[in-house]
């Protein structure tokens, strides 16, 4: 009996683990992404057809729409594994829990987030975004919903052990979520003014390089305490 | 902190006390576990047989006092610790989602193995045609049988089980003490707690430490 799994092992054997529940649940993918597809639809219904005003709110409203379907998602992150037990195995596991965490937490991004930004400049057309802008949605997107996910599984790590953790949830981390917002928003707005909009580019890959190499620790920590 | 004897201390708890729902579940209970011990947590419900099994495998914190594995502090060798140590609580930690054979895959890859031929575990613990069915799909007893499969190919001294018996049927009770046995003669030991008599493990064999329900 010899113990020979590696990091990268160990990482791998539970992204796939994690792929294939959802596979085989797969309600659970689909429903943010309903819940971002309708709010991008009904926009255009509420405040009118107007394709000028609807290409000036466009960037707003579909980031908007990203960071609220990322975080209705985010609450199934750990709730079963803690439900059901495998979270405390997990804690136990010789395996440093930060690369646990981390594949986790990219399971989650590409159940979430990637059908996101495969879907994202398809709504855009229905907003009239304007056409030089769509380089930019895809990049803010593909750079800030890791970003989401990774800050998002901090607050809930630390609210697992709640029974009602959801309003807890959205207060822990809606101020964390507001600066990839504003920049995300701002770098698409710039971009459909053909100016530069890689400075705001820049920072929320800073961001992401942050949140990546800190949140799985921070993650770590919040679920040790939630266990105790 | 102890004399060298040749008693072999893989766990100890120094003056532990425990407070849940301020209540004093324990305090300043002390014990030793060697190599070869079996033991037994008694106590009614609400006694803190749980928390103190949680507390030892370093899941929680108690209020006030240590464990230590092999005389060194479990927070400061976590890694280590963990590597001899096998906890099933009374969650079983199978996902309904996946079939025996990829649970107890799952289960021992992530403990660190990688040379184990899931078939013939499982049949072990009888599960042999049950290898593709879904955890979900499974009755309480089989559900159960899928975690303690793992028991079965595992290496670590330290054995904390909550309840092992829960839904499992006489027979596989035996099998189960008759492993538990076994493995504290090579050198292990096992901390359990069961409300049931255990036919196999002699009174003899058996410690036990006794929780008693307060009112304090």
């Amino acid at each position: 009996m010899k113990r020979g799994i590696s990091f990268t092992q160990a990482f791998f054997t539970l992204l796939q683990r994690d792929l294939k529940i959802a596979i085989r649940h797969r309600g659970d993918i689909f429903n943010p992404l309903l819940f971002f597809v309708m709010v991008v639809t009904l926009f255009p219904l509420g405040i009118g057809p107007e394709p000028q005003m609807l290409a000036r709110v466009a960037p707003g409203i579909i980031w908007v729409a990203a960071l609220l379907a990322s975080m209705l998602s985010l609450e199934r992150l750990f709730k079963a594994d803690f439900s059901d037990g495998s979270l405390e195995q997990m804690l136990l596991s010789p395996q440093p829990l930060a690369i646990l965490v981390l594949a986790k937490v990219l399971a989650h991004w590409i159940l979430t987030g990637v059908p996101l930004i495969i879907i994202a400049p398809l709504l855009a057309v229905l907003l009239n975004l304007d056409s030089n802008s769509y380089g930019a949605l895809i990049a803010t997107l593909a750079l800030g919903t890791p970003v989401l996910s990774l800050l998002g599984a901090i607050g809930v790590a630390l609210t697992v052990g709640l029974r009602k953790g959801g309003v807890l949830l959205s207060l822990l981390i809606l101020p964390l979520y507001i600066p990839v917002l504003i920049f995300a928003t701002s770098a698409i707005d710039a971009a459909g003014m053909n100016l530069p909009y890689d400075g705001q580019l820049a920072i929320i890959g800073a961001m992401l390089i942050g949140s990546l190499t800190l949140a799985p620790f921070a993650i770590g920590a919040s679920l040790r305490v939630s266990t105790n | 902190m102890t004399n060298i004897t040749l008693v072999n201390t893989l766990v100890s708890a120094s003056k532990l006390t425990c407070i849940r729902e301020e209540r004093i579940l324990f305090d300043e209970l002390s014990f030793e576990i060697n190599a070869g011990d079996l033991v037994q947590i008694e106590g009614p419900n609400g006694a803190g047989k749980t928390s103190l099994l949680r507390i030892l495998a370093g899941l929680s914190r108690p209020y006030a006092g240590q464990t230590y594995y092999l005389n060194e502090d479990i927070n400061s060798c976590r890694d280590e610790y963990n590597e001899d140590l096998l906890y099933l609580g009374h969650l079983a930690g199978v996902k309904c989602e996946l079939t025996a054979e990829e649970n107890l895959n799952f289960n021992l890859r992530i403990s660190g193995y990688d040379d184990f031929d899931t078939a013939s575990i499982l049949a072990k613990v009888n599960l042999t045609g049950f290898e593709e069915a879904l955890a979900g799909h499974l009755s309480a007893g089989q559900h159960r049988r899928t975690a303690l499969a793992r028991l079965w190919h595992n290496n670590s001294r330290i054995w904390i089980l909550d309840e092992p018996f829960t839904a499992i049927d006489k027979k596989g009770v035996e099998e189960l003490e008759q492993l538990f046995i076994q493995h504290a003669d090579n050198g292990g030991c096992v901390l359990l707690t069961t409300h049931q008599d255990m036919g196999i493990i002699k009174d003899d064999r058996l410690r036990k430490i006794r929780l008693d329900y307060r009112f304090v």
